[in-house]
């Protein structure tokens, strides 16, 4: 799950990290409160869960309050990579003497959270290991001890030749691996860390990500998720206990399983068909859950044809027979529906589907094939 | 023969009172598994379908009946403590089904695990079956037949859907490894590769892997130096789109790294016959092994 930029601003600022007070705006008039409120220029951001926010126009300065307030009108209401932003941040435009990054994330390799620190901030990081990996540094920790002193004391000399200056960044290094673990985190990042005229060590924007798996935990971390800044139908999907993310092809899928769902999608372009979707109703056999893909997958007017990949296991075919004849009851699919059951209560399943007048395949090529050509059929 | 598991094997089912955890054992009771202990805390005294003792802990179950691997059922929220239980135990074979364990618990639970000397399979895995002689874990047993591939991968279904394809054109497998869709995982596909190079009743592999990490470039390292059976690969998410997380936690491609191509190279450049779709498993393995 990802966390507005001033959720996890104040989650940092609870762990001790020295950031600019800020806050976030909903209308250009409480903009420019909040920017009259902090004095002098200001920076108004966009709140939306997309990186390259300032390409997008996302960020922009403002000299005063009533420029704040005309920046927050241009901002709010927009759309970066298919979300629209429905809130700013107004934070003081700091002045910047040196810009870095810190910033921790768990490496499959090392099987460790791992600190990266690199005295190329301000830029996405991604371009930094890409053309300049060698200005980055790392250090995986080691989850018994969490990061000693002297181990963010040497990070933070990565960083800065002062020492004043080292010693409050290994201070803010050692306070986000506590912010880490205490939000659960997968990814939290601080870019830029800047240094102020004064000598000030301040973090200037803040993102983090939490692990899915830890939101049943830390109900206060669950209440920070904004569903209104998430794609509505990938929301109604995961309310239902299913996986959905909405792709720009033709052909809608659904299957059990989400490597099976990944492979199908491939099929369908390996036949020279573009999936619409991909879509994972998971191990259970609720036929409710196909109810609600069926819905789901409908609602995309690009679907012209809609295939069902089911291997039973522990999902009975049985159920998903069940499922796709209620649903089809209760909604009026408008496209061809191709179904492919094998495994557990198959032959139960063809007959259900034989009952309603559905008919059901057994390989999974031959599916495929036939879904992608009744979508190039209706196109 | 086969890879960590086969008649030798002595289970405990840790949660087996439990929905997910009464079924599957009995279906891996019914498979001929030597299931010889249940735990369930507070359920110490019972017995399980007339014929399996269960137990409060898992001290209890090993010192009682000298267990030599596990089956985790319990929810996420209890399923780290019960993989360090069954390491303080001493079982040497400890398999995770449970899905949804926060992965910062993972990275406490490898040490501690690897410093008592155990291997975890998974989390969120299907767990592994030897056909004909022992399964731990949900594969179901009824579509493989036993033989002489070796199967591993990080997917469920679509492990099945492979297996169902070796079957039915008559190639039975020596042992089937699902390791899990997790991003951090106790045993990863060098492991597997490993013990089926080493295992005299596997001829060839298939590997099944998927977008996200590093696993299967660095398992392609591993073949080019050290197999010497033949490997076929597929990797799925070739139409998946960058920064997305595809159902499994761990199958997701970070900014331009853990792209099926990328991992398609790399297994080709090993050597290994890179299959385009599921069903040319059996096409690309008769290449290489011959009529089954």
């Amino acid at each position: 799950m990802n966390l507005h930029e001033f959720q996890a601003r104040a989650l940092l600022k609870r762990a001790g990290i020295p950031v600019p007070d800020a806050d976030v705006a909903e209308t250009p008039a409480a903009a420019e409160r909040i920017a009259k409120k902090i004095g002098g220029p200001v920076v108004v951001k966009a709140q939306v869960h997309a990186g390259g926010r300032g390409k997008a126009g996302g960020v922009k300065l403002a000299k005063n309050a009533a420029e704040a307030r005309e920046r927050a009108q241009q901002i709010i209401g927009m759309t970066i990579k298919g979300l629209r932003v429905n809130q700013v941040l107004i934070a003081p435009a700091a002045d910047i003497a040196s810009e870095s990054y810190v910033g921790i994330i768990v490496d499959r390799a090392s099987q460790r959270a791992v600190l990266m620190v690199s005295p190329a901030g301000g830029v996405d990081i991604e371009e930094v290991a890409a053309t300049t990996p060698e200005r980055i540094f790392r250090l995986a920790i080691d989850p018994r001890y969490g990061l000693l002193p002297h181990q963010a004391m040497a990070m933070a000399f990565r960083l800065y030749r002062g020492v004043e200056q080292a010693r409050q960044a290994a201070t803010i290094m050692r306070q986000l691996y506590d912010a880490f673990w205490s939000a659960g985190a997968s990814l939290v990042e601080i870019n830029p860390l800047i240094t102020t005229p004064g000598g000030q060590v301040v973090a200037l924007d803040a993102k983090l990500v939490v692990d899915d798996n830890e939101l049943e935990r830390r109900p206060e971390i669950a209440a920070l998720r904004d569903t209104t800044a998430e794609a509505p139908d990938e929301v109604r999907a995961r309310d239902a206990g299913l996986t959905y993310i909405k792709l720009d092809g033709n052909v809608g899928c659904c299957v059990n399983g989400a490597g099976l769902a990944m492979a199908t999608m491939d099929l369908v372009k390996y036949y020279g068909g573009e999936p619409a979707n991909f879509l994972d109703i998971g191990g259970s056999s609720n036929p409710q859950k196909v109810v609600t893909a069926l819905q789901i997958i409908t609602a995309d007017s690009n679907v012209k044809s809609i295939l069902f990949n089911i291997f039973g296991g522990i999902t009975r075919c049985d159920d998903v027979a069940n499922g796709i004849v209620t649903a089809t009851k209760q909604l009026e699919l408008g496209r061809p529906l191709v179904i492919r059951l094998t495994g557990t209560n198959e032959q139960l399943a063809v007959k259900i589907l034989k009952d309603a007048g559905f008919s059901a395949l057994t390989d999974m090529d031959d599916a495929v094939r036939r879904a992608v050509e009744l979508a190039r059929e209706a196109a | 023969m086969s890879i960590f598991i086969n008649r030798q094997t002595k289970l405990v089912v840790q949660g087996i009172t439990g929905r997910d955890g009464s079924f599957h054992a009995r279906q891996m009771l019914e498979y001929g598994t030597a299931v010889v202990a249940g735990v369930t805390p507070g359920r110490g005294g019972q017995t399980f379908e007339g014929k399996v003792p269960v137990f409060d802990t898992m001290a209890d179950a090993v010192a009682a009946t000298g267990a030599n691997a596990s089956v985790i059922y319990v929810p996420s929220r209890f399923a780290a403590d019960a993989v360090y239980e069954a390491a303080d135990a001493g079982i040497p074979l400890i398999v995770c089904i449970t899905e949804g364990l926060p992965v910062l618990d993972m990275t406490r639970v490898m040490p501690y695990v690897r410093e008592r000397g155990a291997r975890l399979i998974g989390p969120n895995c299907p767990g592994l079956i030897s056909p004909g002689d022992s399964k731990v874990g949900i594969i179901p047993g009824q579509i493989c037949l036993p033989g002489r591939i070796g199967v591993v991968s990080r997917s469920g279904t679509l492990t099945y859907e492979v297996i169902h394809q070796l079957t039915c054109h008559g190639m039975g497998q020596s042992t089937c490894v699902g390791i899990g869709g997790d991003p951090i995982i106790g045993t990863n596909f060098i492991d597997c590769l490993a013990g089926f190079q080493a295992d005299a009743a596997t001829d060839a592999i298939v590997m099944i892997g998927e977008i996200g990490g590093t696993d299967e470039q660095n398992a392609a390292r591993y073949i080019a130096e050290h197999v010497r059976k033949p490997v076929v690969g597929f990797i799925a998410g070739q139409t998946a789109p960058p920064g997305r997380r595809m159902g499994h936690a761990g199958a997701i491609i970070s900014g331009s790294s853990g792209t099926a191509a990328e991992k398609m190279e790399a297994l080709k450049a090993a050597g290994v016959a890179v299959m385009q779709r599921p069903a040319d498993v059996v096409p690309l393995l008769t290449e290489r092994v011959g009529r089954a």
